[in-house]
């Protein structure tokens, strides 16, 4: 590579590199202020403006049309585009909701906006990844930053345990990502995905297939697909609530992108070869999703159940492999962001005057004792359900709609029946909002929190006369490996 | 009116523009303007009806009888660049059913006046779900149809789970989970046929043909949905209950609209969009409806729970709907179609009889009851007039509905006609044994001795009841007339798709 054309193609990088340089940035200036409780909200809202400014550089700084650097090992198409927004929309958002809770916490330190910073850097790395060493580059920048982000809260021996899981747990599957990539490499001979998929298509080999399998077993991990989930309840328990709301949203979109550019990209040709692996995880996922929530009592591991869930609705839209499962994935997965941070605001309000409270029944009369976040959290929690009227149900209908454009008939069926078994649970929820009379009294929300979980209510209605602009970008977007 | 006035999504949002102002106020108020707002709610809601009935008046006043297609077409973009479109319309089938909507909310609302507990929520789930039983008659589109037609089970679970009787979570669960299980099948059928049509608009489906190995799936996909909807044997249990626990308007709504969905929704998809299906599936629905009629009219006869009792017959009454369509012959439809209406009057008036004695004794067993003639003469008089009409007495609406339908069943099977009668005279001894037991005989219960006649405001809520049941009853060519042109048209293409099919 010549200087030249490194610096023609650095503009590609641009969100990537305004997330880099600025996580550093903010480091030093967390570093040499003196006053840790002023450093911790400046630096924390400046790394909220950070993310905003990483969105608007993947906008704005790219060049028009995108194009791939580093010999084809970086992609930045409308994909990529469309999942940095959502990437760095919903972190930011999850960042927002997080000060007063850390402030409350005494957990306020400098650090842990900058390693959301650097865990969406490297979520950016993972949906722009087009090299099997660039896609393990960006899993490992994201979930190094992760399993600290879990075990912030050192005092706690839960967030200690939820971390020390996590990184048990997770660097087990990118062992196992990793060997799957240096199977494929073996068989394959390259490790960029355009050689790849150019191999895949001149016959695949046995050897192959099991490179794939593992590959896919790795970032199963990182999506909380079952049977790898185990993982998730925990985590979401144990480490503190803000960092669950994160965990919950931007790196399951990265994953969720990855996972389908890997497979739907270099190993589209295979599909009949992984179709199967994905349905049997995509219903496993709801299966479980759906039945391991139905007796929790602590609303942030029904939340970890929930997710599960979701992304084996998202797996059914995967293996459709085609332009329709793509998009809609994207669909669904923003429509699925806007609920689940709408969930978590709800959920960092439940403070009473003695901390935080996290069971369900803790919600007990919501709906008497603060209207607005009670019908708020119906609204959401009906919209992550895919329930009509909420925006959420159009997500899923064109998941449906793209498993039978596929022919998949019984995968479709099952989808279906399984969500009727996911609506108890939300109901479980709703109807301890609204059928229980009060019990313990909240503090008053925090402005921000109490007001994005308003928002985020009122958009799972206000998005449904308007959400064809989100599908036809989606579609745009998805049009890109198509 | 001006030719391009949007009527029917001012009719459908108008309930909707209501509850979002309670919902605002709701959200923003604080402390003492809450006591405000709970005062307010109920006057706005009433407000917000009675504009809405104004306007579905217009509607059905400027509808023209003699068309046989979609009236009052609206489409907007929506979601046009994946074939999904916002798109409405009625015509003879649908346009009655929203006048039944309209005329039965402000009585629901009136009816509600004494509730005390979270009047503003109430009022507020009342008018969603308004908005969304409206939608089902005017949608135009598959999916703006399943929306506004799974969305009704939101508001509904509400007012059932909050302000419903003692058991009422359960039932709340048990309505919810049970009709949307019903209902996820025919999601999937849905988008089968908007993958073979590549489009949902429902003017559009009605001139596809679909295959006929396909139609099958595709017509007991929809029927898992309606059946639970209407409801039939045996996937009714889930109605006794919602019915019970319900508070009094949530059953008028319950009964009086959300039951006639599943046969708007056969009269709307099965029968036109799967013809070969709905022919080679009616002997089944036959002997699921005589089932009905017999069965839950016996079930209803051992009832010691009044609401329960009611919610039974029913059952059995909608199985005279289900009998009436799929024998689909003019006199069959006609009596199906207005057979529902009536039943929407006459059931919604019931609940609203059982209402009016529950608010002043806060108990429906038939037992506690008994010679409530000597206090409430006013009130023995209604009931039994509704009771009679439930029977089906000739002069009022349940006397057409019936005939009707038994007529059109007896053209196809004298048999299930047979069958059905004997449902007609087991309906007259659980209704009269149910009104000898509570209105007369002797006043035993010490209770009862106080017990108050009809006040003002129940006074208001019966008289147009009553109007409606014998206009009905007298006048019914003021509703075939409304419905004949839409009916002729739907057996005409019905046949013809038959006849192409060779069959």
């Amino acid at each position: 590579m010549t200087g030249e054309q490194f610096f023609s193609e650095i503009p590609l990088l641009a969100p990537e590199l305004v997330l880099a340089v600025g996580a550093m940035a903010l480091l030093m200036l967390g570093v040499f202020m003196k006053d840790e409780a002023k450093a911790a909200s400046r630096v924390s809202f400046l790394t909220v403006l950070l993310l905003v400014a990483a969105g608007g550089a993947a906008l704005f700084l790219v060049p028009a049309g995108g194009g791939t650097a580093f010999n084809g090992a970086f992609v930045f198409d409308p994909l990529a585009l469309f999942s940095k927004l959502l990437i760095t929309g919903a972190a930011a958002l999850a960042l927002e909701l997080a000060g007063p809770y850390l402030k409350a916490e005494k957990l306020a330190r400098f650090e842990y906006p900058v390693l959301i910073a650097l865990a969406v850097t490297g979520m950016a790395m993972m949906v722009s990844a087009n090299d099997l060493i660039a896609l393990y580059m960006g899993v490992e920048l994201q979930s190094l930053a992760l399993y600290v982000l879990a075990a912030f809260n050192r005092e706690s021996q839960r967030a200690s345990e939820a971390g020390l899981k996590y990184f048990i747990l997770g660097a087990l599957s990118s062992g196992l990502l990793l060997y799957g990539a240096s199977l494929v490499y073996g068989f394959t001979g390259a490790t960029g995905f355009t050689e790849i998929g150019m191999a895949v298509a001149e016959g695949p080999s046995t050897g192959l297939l099991v490179g794939l399998v593992f590959v896919i077993c790795g970032l199963a991990f990182k999506v909380s697909a079952a049977p790898f989930h185990m993982w998730t309840p925990d985590v979401y328990e144990g480490a503190p609530t803000p960092v669950t709301a994160f965990f919950a949203t931007a790196p399951k979109v990265a994953a969720m992108v990855l996972f389908a550019r890997v497979l739907m990209g270099p190993f589209g040709e295979m599909v009949d070869d992984w179709r199967q692996v994905v349905m049997v995880i995509a219903v496993l996922s709801m299966a479980v999703g759906a039945f391991g929530a139905l007796t929790q009592t602590n609303i942030k591991r029904l939340m970890a159940y929930s997710s599960i869930g979701n992304m084996g609705w998202a797996l059914v839209a995967v293996s459709a492999d085609s332009l329709t499962g793509l998009w809609a994935l994207l669909a669904f997965m923003t429509l699925y962001v806007i609920g689940v941070i709408g969930a978590f605001a709800v959920i960092l309000a439940m403070r009473t005057s003695e901390g935080m409270v996290e069971q369900i029944e803790d919600l007990s009369g919501l709906a008497q004792s603060r209207p607005g976040l009670g019908w708020a959290m119906t609204a959401v929690m009906f919209s992550i359900g895919g329930l009509p009227f909420l925006v959420g149900f159009l997500g899923k209908l064109f998941v449906l709609y793209a498993a039978l454009e596929a022919g998949l008939w019984v995968l479709a069926v099952i989808a279906v029946l399984i969500s009727v078994v996911a609506a108890a649970y939300y109901l479980k929820v709703i109807s301890v909002i609204w059928f229980k009379e009060p019990k313990v009294s909240f503090t008053a929300a925090p402005v921000g929190v109490s007001l994005i979980a308003k928002a985020a209510g009122a958009s799972t209605v206000l998005l449904l006369p308007v959400a064809a602009v989100l599908f036809i970008h989606a579609r745009t977007a998805g049009a890109a490996l198509f | 009116m001006p030719a391009d006035f949007p009527i029917l999504s001012w009719i459908t949002f108008i309930p909707l523009l209501g509850a979002a102002l309670i919902l605002i106020l709701r959200v923003l108020m604080r402390g003492e303007d809450q006591a405000h707002l709970e005062r307010n709610a109920k006057p706005v809601a009433l407000i917000t009806t009675l504009v809405t009935l104004a306007l579905t008046v217009v509607l059905v006043a400027a509808f023209d009888r003699t068309e046989t297609g979609f009236q009052f077409v609206e489409e907007a973009e929506w979601l046009s660049e994946f074939g999904l479109g916002y798109r409405l319309g009625v015509d003879g089938l649908s346009v009655l059913f929203i006048l039944l909507t309209s005329f039965l909310m402000p009585i629901c609302i009136l009816a509600s006046w004494n509730i005390q507990k979270r009047v503003a929520d109430y009022m507020a789930a009342f008018l969603i779900l308004q908005t969304l039983m409206i939608g089902v008659f005017c949608a135009l589109d598959l999916v703006l149809f399943y929306i506004f037609f799974e969305g009704g089970l939101i508001p509904m679970f509400l007012i059932i789970g909050v302000w419903g009787g003692a058991n009422r979570v359960y039932a709340a669960f048990k309505f919810f989970l049970y009709t949307l299980l019903g209902s996820v099948l025919m999601l999937v059928a849905m988008v089968a046929m908007f993958l073979q049509a590549g489009t949902t608009d429902i003017t559009v489906l009605l001139q596809t043909e679909f295959a006929r190995d396909l139609q099958m799936w595709l017509w007991l996909a929809f029927f898992a949905s309606f059946a639970v909807k209407m409801p039939m044997w045996p996937v009714h249990t889930w109605l006794p209950d919602a019915h019970v626990e319900a508070p009094t308007a949530g059953s008028v709504i319950l009964a009086g609209v959300l039951l006639k969905m599943g046969g708007y929704g056969f009269l709307r998809f099965s029968l036109p969009m799967f013809p070969e299906a709905s022919q080679f599936f009616a002997p089944l629905v036959f002997v699921l409806s005589v089932i009905a009629i017999i069965y839950t009219s016996l079930v209803a006869f051992r009832q010691t729970d009044i609401k329960k009792l009611i919610a039974y017959s029913s059952v059995a009454h909608m199985g005279f709907v289900t009998m009436g369509l799929f024998a689909m012959n003019e006199l069959g439809v006609q009596g199906a179609i207005f057979q529902m209406l009536s039943h929407g009057v006459i059931s919604g008036a019931l609940f609203l009889c059982v209402g009016v004695i529950y608010d002043r004794m806060h108990t429906r067993e038939i037992a506690f009851y008994g010679g409530l003639v000597h206090r409430m003469p006013v009130y023995a008089a209604v009931f039994m007039l509704f009771a009679l009409a439930n029977v089906g007495l000739p002069g009022t609406s349940g006397f057409v509905g019936e005939i009707m339908t038994m007529a059109g069943a007896f053209l196809v099977d004298p048999r299930v006609a047979a069958g059905a009668a004997l449902g007609v005279i087991l309906s007259a001894v659980y209704m009269l044994t149910l009104y000898r037991n509570v209105v007369f005989g002797e006043l035993t219960n010490p209770k009862l001795q106080d017990i108050a006649d009809m006040n003002l405001r129940e006074w208001i809520i019966f008289v147009p009841l009553v109007i409606a049941t014998l206009v009905m009853g007298f006048f019914s060519t003021l509703v075939t007339d409304v419905t004949a042109a839409s009916i002729g048209a739907l057996i005409e293409n019905y046949d013809a798709a038959l006849a192409a099919a060779g069959r």
